[in-house]
């Protein structure tokens, strides 16, 4: 009975898996009706490839057990049996089936993208995600805010360490959410793993998922898809609130925008002291140019460019905040227009100017970064 | 190899005089050396593909950055791949054609033996030029094994032409490789050597050739579109100028399952060999094994798209290809059934190759467990680029292709050299590899399901503890392997005389010569009864 009690050692040992849901071991059950969904059908087929690994294992193990050539037995003669041979292909067959039809039920439900009653465009770029409220005038980069001591380990790493971002996305609880996926860049990939919600931004396409969640809290998720080299820096957080603190959030963040933009105005006017400039523009740097430039402003050689005594740094400087603004197409410099306000530009770009020994002495104005906004503008008409 | 030189019976084909020194194995058209070279080769690619391992697995012992920066570990995590796939897996199995399928079908060489030639020498030059880009400005390729668009096209290095250019030779190898194999299946049987009489190991390459020839063309043009999209201003990936870059995925899977299969279907034929050897009993069905053999083959064009599902795709698509993934799951149960049917009753013996071979079936048939998980749509979305995956694929190559190719090795080492290895020291290699791959690669289904995804340098503080036990199991096998080279390096200088039919339960014309094999065999075809 030596095999008989392996397998009831192994099922033992399967079992206390089974129990960990919602555990650091095991899938999420998470918090949608679709992820319990997708969580019970995980768990059903992973009871039934147990099943199956036990009986096949167990009949393996007893011949290794019983049927030893140090045991003295004779080998047995017998091969090909039709009959069994059919019965081993129809099995798996109808198990398959069985596998097929809850699969297929969820999976019809989960591509069910109509009757929405909120669309949040979902925009991936290296290594970022911004957030586009559909009709309501509100958008954000969502951009990780672990710090680099943290993750070069001179600082002790907090709770929720590369899983925490400075604006997370907010939805409302108990509402058809739908998202429009889509990349600046190369392909990334929008994942919350509470939501099952796991979809790729393409560039030049659009992608669709939804979700509905049912309990209020802030949920996290990272990038799925390799998309450079801070791949692993670009995590997703989500915040589900109410409906009524979801439209009270929806609201501030409509006169907050406006404040913004007022702020800007009034910047046009105004001449900022180079202090001023720099402090702000070294703020900007680490935060949206040393990824790839390298908080040195060495760059990477062969893969980035470097800053310090680069010509565009230290030639015209109309030229310098034109690429800033509209980034290189056809390389991985970004358009910073809609990411920094006027005055982190006039910030970063006198920044640059002015560090790593490059010594332009040049002070950029907001209006100025304004100017060539305008100028872009007029090219277009 | 000691197996050259020996004229033995059929001493007067060697009245031409081999050349000795380099230019023997430079100028060979051997299948022996060529056989020999191939899997040395693979053996130094295992090797370097795994301290690139090992570099992955320091830097992910514990959280935070502290060996290397980002884009050297994403550099590591690609060539790693490439090396693995392109260098090791590969070449060794052709070594294993190269060497067994004239001996097993009683021909005097393989067909083409100049092409054999040259097909084996082009590969380390492509290995060199990959290898090499690591150590230019910029660095080597960054962008995944995959080298999905347009991470590989507009924001890649401009070291990337090396990469293709090197994709692009070993294709031609693998091709070269490929239809020798067939042609050499096809004409140079032995007279009475009828296609259900061929040993499992025969059908399962002549199977495995036919996808190379049929997928590896499709890779070479997923390399060159890529090369003009990035060189050439073309842009059948860059939706900007009416491309997709989802086509590349499409082209690229087109070529990427069946090449999984590409390296397993031989594994498969591995193993038909040894489990009836050493359980002393035929293999339960020979012919349902050819025909499940055909069938994953055939299945493999179909389910291209399971590696997608996330792309967004429609639901007609997902369904589809859901089902085709599923089917292969039978096929595949009938050869495990069939393993287990012939041990059933026979009278098993536990030498080195068996014990790999039964880790094969278990641990090969664990990672068949988690394909047919992630077959399953929805949960897919789930598992789809997170360590489950990586656990999975690394059951399915690693004690899947890798474990079946060393017990090959041990199975024909004695054949090869004319020498037994020393056993203690080859059940050691056994048992530290079987522990140490498993704490290796179990734990990683864990961290997967708890949601870490594959190809990040750094992780979440709740994967720390099991990443931790990963990268001490990913050291400990990886030091294992170092004792494999060591036995093999013994055995081919020496050790206990090995008899012609070196394993009492062996069948096949390549125990019907000396061992070692002499350089020339069946100059005169056997007969077959």
């Amino acid at each position: 009975m030596k095999a008989y009690r392996f397998a009831v050692g192994w099922l033992a040992a399967m079992l206390p898996t089974a129990a960990l849901s919602n555990s650091d071991y095991n899938m999420r059950q998470g918090v949608t009706d679709i992820s319990q969904q997708v969580y019970d059908l995980h768990m059903t087929i992973f009871l039934i490839c147990c099943a199956i690994g036990v009986v096949v294992f167990a009949i393996m193990f007893w011949a290794i057990i019983h049927h030893r050539k140090s045991k003295g037995v004779t080998p047995a003669q017998f091969h090909e049996s039709t009959k069994v041979e059919i019965l081993w292909t129809a099995i798996p067959f109808v198990i398959l089936i069985a596998m097929a039809v809850p699969a297929t039920k969820t999976l019809i439900a989960m591509e069910d993208t109509s009757k929405a009653d909120i669309t949040i465009k979902v925009t991936g770029s290296q290594w970022k995600w911004h957030y586009e409220y559909m009709g309501e005038g509100v958008d954000f980069y969502s951009v990780m805010s672990t710090s680099q001591d943290q993750i070069s380990d001179k600082e002790a790493k907090g709770e929720n360490y590369l899983l925490e971002v400075d604006k997370p996305l907010v939805i409302p609880t108990g509402k058809k959410v739908r998202f429009l996926m889509t990349s600046d860049d190369v392909i990334h990939s929008w994942w919350v793993p509470d939501f099952a919600v796991k979809k790729d931004a393409n560039p030049g396409f659009i992608n669709e998922a939804w979700t509905r969640v049912n309990d209020e809290g802030i949920y996290r998720g990272q990038c799925a898809e390799l998309c450079g080299k801070d791949h692993g820096f670009m995590p997703v957080v989500v915040e589900a609130k109410s409906p009524e603190d979801f439209d009270v959030w929806l609201a501030s963040q409509k006169s907050a925008k406006l404040e913004a933009e007022q702020a800007s105005a009034a910047l046009l006017d105004q001449t900022l002291p180079k202090d001023e400039l720099m402090a702000e523009g070294e703020t900007v740097y680490m935060a949206y140019c040393a990824a790839c430039h390298q908080p040195t402003g060495l760059g990477l050689p062969g893969v980035f460019p470097a800053m310090k005594g680069s010509p565009v740094v230290t030639g015209p400087i109309n030229d310098h905040i034109d690429i800033i603004l509209h980034g290189r197409p056809g390389t991985a410099m970004q358009a910073f227009a809609k990411q920094l306000s006027i005055k982190q530009i006039a910030g970063v770009v006198t920044f640059k100017r002015n560090t790593w020994g490059n010594d332009t002495g040049d002070v950029v104005q907001p209006s100025q970064v304004q100017a060539r906004l305008d100028a872009k503008q007029e090219e277009g008409k | 190899m000691s197996s050259i030189v020996n004229p033995h019976d059929h001493g007067h084909d060697d009245h031409h005089g081999a050349p000795s020194g380099f230019k023997r194995w430079l100028f060979t058209t051997n299948h022996k050396d060529i056989g020999s070279l191939y899997l040395i080769f693979a053996l130094a690619m295992f090797i370097i593909g795994g301290a690139m391992a090992m570099v992955i697995r320091a830097e992910l012992f514990q959280p935070g950055l502290q060996l290397v920066d980002p884009h050297f570990f994403n550099q590591m995590t690609t060539v790693h791949g490439l090396i693995m796939v392109f260098g090791a897996v590969m070449p060794a199995f052709t070594g294993l054609a190269n060497w067994m399928i004239p001996m097993m079908i009683g021909a005097p060489d393989m067909a083409l033996p100049r092409m054999n030639n040259w097909s084996f020498w082009i590969l380390p030059f492509a290995f060199a030029m990959l290898l090499f880009s690591l150590f230019m400005e910029g660095g080597g390729p960054a962008f995944g094994w995959t080298f999905y668009a347009p991470l590989s096209t507009t924001y890649s290095n401009d070291n990337t032409a090396l990469f293709v250019f090197a994709v692009h030779i070993m294709g031609i190898s693998s091709i070269m490789g490929a239809i020798n194999v067939v042609v050499t299946i096809v004409n140079l049987r032995a007279p009475g050597m009828t296609w259900m009489k061929l040993p499992l190991f025969v059908w399962t390459w002549l199977i495995t050739a036919f996808l190379l020839i049929a997928v590896m063309p499709v890779l070479a043009g997923a390399v060159t579109m890529v090369l003009t999209d990035k060189y050439f201003g073309t842009s059948f990936f860059d939706a900007a100028g009416g491309g997709d870059p989802v086509m590349f995925q499409h082209i690229f899977w087109f070529f990427g399952h069946p090449e999984v299969y590409i390296m397993i279907l031989p594994a498969f034929g591995v193993i038909s060999t040894i489990v009836p050897t050493f359980s002393h009993k035929k293999l339960f069905g020979y012919a349902s094994m050819v025909y499940a053999t055909a069938s994953i083959a055939l299945l493999s064009f179909v389910v291209w798209a399971h590696h997608m599902f996330t792309t967004g795709m429609p639901l007609a698509g997902e369904l589809f290809f859901m089902y085709a993934t599923m089917l292969i799951s039978v096929p595949t149960g009938v050869k495990v059934f069939n393993w287990v049917a012939t041990m059933w009753r026979g009278a098993i013996s536990f030498e080195v190759p068996m014990l790999f071979s039964i880790a094969f079936i278990v641990l090969f048939t664990l990672g068949g467990f988690s394909g047919l998980m992630l077959a399953i749509t929805p949960a897919d979305f789930q598992y789809h680029d997170t360590y489950f995956v990586v656990a999975h694929f690394h059951y399915v190559l690693v004690t899947g292709a890798v474990f079946s190719i060393m017990a090959a090795a041990y199975y024909w080492l004695p054949k090869w050299t004319g020498h037994m290895f020393n056993e203690t020291l080859a059940k050691w290699h056994f048992w530290l590899s079987l522990i140490s791959v498993n704490v290796l690669f179990f734990p990683m289904h864990f961290v997967g399901l708890a949601g870490m995804p594959r190809r990040i340098p750094d992780y979440a503080l709740q994967f720390a503890d099991f990443n931790a036990i990963i990268s001490i199991g990913g050291f400990a096998f990886g030091l294992s392997q170092l004792l494999f080279v060591y036995v093999v390096y013994r055995c081919v200088k020496g050790g206990d005389a090995a008899p012609a039919k070196v394993w009492d339960g062996a069948e096949g014309l390549e125990w019907e010569v000396p061992s070692p094999a002499p350089y020339h065999t069946f100059s005169t075809p056997p007969e077959i009864k």
